[in-house]
């Protein structure tokens, strides 16, 4: 029971990595209805962010970890990866916005190649993993022994700080979409971008927008991976960025609660496999887990079905 | 006119290859990497071989002769093995050939040395396949299986008899070390408490760390690789896991301590050699080595000097330096005291020694103490 109760604790703290991602995937969708497949990579960009901005942000407080500190990184490592996104939207995906989705598509995954490859470059992060530097002393939290068994179960800070900065991002963002003109814009363009353009919406301003917002949530999702597993390189975010983009579906592509709530799925299903059937599995089951939803539930758990107009 | 100028030109050569060729010097050709993606092993190793090169040529020589050391840089490149090793054969004429440090590098040069009949002496492959090419190929370092055996007699030492094991799926190594462990920890009283698996390039191990948790092992038995044992010890440390962790030569690596930190103090991993081995032959090699090059010997350096020193002592033995005489000899090498242990070749041709236990304490490897098996 109570190792079972663990691994519960893992998989959500794994499961909330997943939910931040698939969050960009979904927000892409949302605007421009295609799959930004570099968005893994931008998520490998900004754990390297941390990785610069980490000694210098400890050097501000006397190179003791602390929440401050962090919270620069995060920050600096959001706004790095939302630049990130934004060029690679206004470079790679505008130009062909017009033409057929198919051609978008296949242009996200040269995109994706190319970041990969250049990073591994010796000269820009190099091919070998690197250590990524301590901003939170990261322990296990001490459950008092009057809890009885449950004195057993271990909470790390780290897990912690997880779930809670994905819950607050995700209030965050929920705010931005539902209750700002920015959000209305983004709806509408999601809803109808010919009719939008039409209402006086700036679309290319708004799919900017929403590339930077999914691109920074990835961007905290690589800062606070690395902060649970120290050991960053270039192509750390290849199957992280598949299985969110799994999780992404499995809730319902374009639906924001949804891709938290496949998020969250993906990880403790990946987390009971592992602990309980056998870790060679656990990728196979994941990505059969897709191959259901699409042939049962195409539109996802919290998807809405849409009907082709004839 | 023409033809004697040819003649004198032949003539003068044949002259120049006869001296060369001489009975003088016995020629050891030598193989490894200077240069390119492994070139810090094959650096230690070549500074090894030179320096028991040297000082066997300082005591004399064998047989009355000295040894020449014949050495080509492979460059870390697939496919230069096998040309440089057929030059050492047909141009250099050597007696025996000694290299190289990686598996695959060994085993592009040894169908030649098996052809032509030239003993070939591999310092540190530790693949199995290496030695199964054929009768003229050795190695003196222990191969991957036997680290397996060596931990289970050690964990046992230490009083440990429930322990929990933790494999990298992905790699032979670790399935190799893995598997003799728990044939040798079980066979000896102990009992392997949970198996649990990941693959390489994982970053997250909770999920199985909490499994192997549940079933309160006494320590945990690691044997992957650096990069994802140093992941393994910190989330092991985050889930309270506080037992030690132990492991093979694969541990070693420049990120281990980085990004391990303290979670790994207390744990123990087995390894070819330690500079800190107090035994005086050790240490006499560890000054000797520091006074030529000026730092200190490692793994590598070890076994390149002992490979040079058991090649020594089978030509002194051979009374020769024809192949299958050769061959005969080395093959026949019992209780060689070289610096990384006492060696012996078994009729696999593979090494029989002990192997060095080395922890760590407060960020740095120490030695803890030589296992025979």
């Amino acid at each position: 029971m109570i190792e079972f109760l663990q691994q519960l604790i893992n998989g959500v703290s794994l499961g909330a990595i997943y939910a931040l991602i698939a969050l960009g995937y979904t927000m892409v969708f949302g605007v421009l209805r295609f799959i930004n497949f570099a968005h893994g990579d931008v998520y490998m960009i900004g754990a390297f962010a941390g990785l610069y901005a980490g000694p210098k942000a400890l050097r501000l407080f006397g190179g003791q970890p602390g929440y401050i500190a962090a919270l620069l990184v995060l920050l600096f490592a959001m706004t790095v990866c939302a630049a990130v996104g934004i060029v690679i939207e206004f470079l790679c995906y505008r130009p062909l916005r017009s033409r057929p989705k198919l051609s978008v598509l296949i242009t996200a995954i040269g995109v994706s190649l190319f970041i990969e490859n250049v990073c591994q470059d010796s000269h820009v992060f190099g091919p070998n993993p690197q250590a990524f530097p301590t901003i939170i002393n990261d322990t296990a939290i001490e459950i008092p022994s009057s809890w009885g068994t449950f004195a057993d179960l271990t909470v790390t800070t780290s897990q912690i700080l997880v779930i809670v900065v994905t819950a607050g991002l995700l209030l965050l963002l929920t705010q931005i979409v539902l209750h700002t003109k920015l959000g209305m814009a983004m709806r509408a363009v999601s809803f109808n971008s010919v009719a939008s353009s039409l209402m006086g919406v700036n679309n290319d301003l708004i799919i900017s927008f929403t590339f930077g917002l999914g691109s920074s949530l990835a961007g905290a999702a690589g800062i606070l991976t690395s902060i649970q597993q120290p050991s960053i390189d270039p192509l750390m975010g290849i199957l992280l960025g598949l299985k969110a983009f799994v999780a992404a579906v499995l809730g319902g592509i374009g639906n924001l609660p949804g891709a938290v709530l496949g998020g969250l799925l993906i990880g403790v299903i990946e987390t009971m496999v592992v602990g309980y059937v056998s870790p060679t599995y656990r990728d196979a089951i994941v990505f059969g887990v897709l191959i259901l939803i699409l042939i049962f539930k195409p539109s996802g758990l919290l998807g809405r079905g849409q009907r082709e107009k004839v | 006119m023409f033809n004697s100028h040819i003649f004198r030109l032949a003539l003068f050569l044949a002259a120049g290859c006869c001296a060369a060729l001489g009975e003088e010097d016995i020629r050891v050709g030598e193989f490894a990497s200077l240069t390119g993606g492994s070139a810090s092993f094959g650096q230690s190793s070549h500074k090894g071989t030179a320096l028991a090169i040297d000082e066997i040529n300082g005591a004399g020589g064998v047989l009355g002769r000295k040894l020449k050391l014949i050495f080509e840089d492979d460059q870390s490149l697939p496919g230069q093995p096998a040309t440089i090793v057929r030059k050492l054969i047909s141009q250099d004429k050597v007696a025996a050939v000694l290299g190289e440090v990686a598996s695959s590098k060994s085993l592009e040069a040894a169908p030649i040395c098996q052809e032509n009949h030239i003993p070939m002496i591999s310092p540190a492959s530790t693949n199995p396949k290496v030695t199964e090419v054929g009768d003229y190929v050795f190695r003196i370092c222990f191969i991957d299986p036997f680290q397996g055996t060596v931990m289970a007699k050690f964990a046992l030492s230490k009083g440990w008899k429930k322990i929990a094991v933790l494999t990298d799926v992905k790699q032979d190594y670790s399935m190799g070390l893995a598997d003799a462990f728990v044939k040798g920890f079980t066979a000896n009283g102990g009992q392997v408490v949970k198996e649990q698996k990941y693959s390489t390039g994982d970053k997250d191990f909770k999920a199985q760390l909490t499994s192997l948790k549940a079933s309160k092992p006494e320590a945990i038995f690691v044997p992957g690789y650096y990069a994802e044992v140093a992941l393994i010890a910190r989330q092991a440390r985050q889930l309270g896991i506080k037992v030690a962790l132990l492991g093979g030569d694969g541990w070693v690596g420049d990120s281990l301590l980085e990004v391990g930190g303290k979670a790994l103090d207390g744990c123990f991993y087995s390894c070819h050699f330690s500079a800190e081995d107090k035994a005086p032959a050790v240490q006499n090699f560890v000054a000797r080595y520091k006074a030529k090059y000026g730092s200190e010997p490692d793994d590598m350096a070890a076994l390149g000097y002992d490979s040079a020193g058991i090649l020594a002592e089978a030509i002194k033995r051979a009374g020769a330096t024809d192949g299958p005489k050769l061959r005969d000899a080395i093959a026949a090498t019992k209780g060689y005291a070289g610096v990384t242990g006492t060696i012996s070749l078994d009729a696999h041709r593979n090494a029989e020694k002990s192997a060095v236990i080395e922890t760590i304490t407060n960020g740095a490897m120490h030695f803890v103490e030589t296992v025979t098996p």
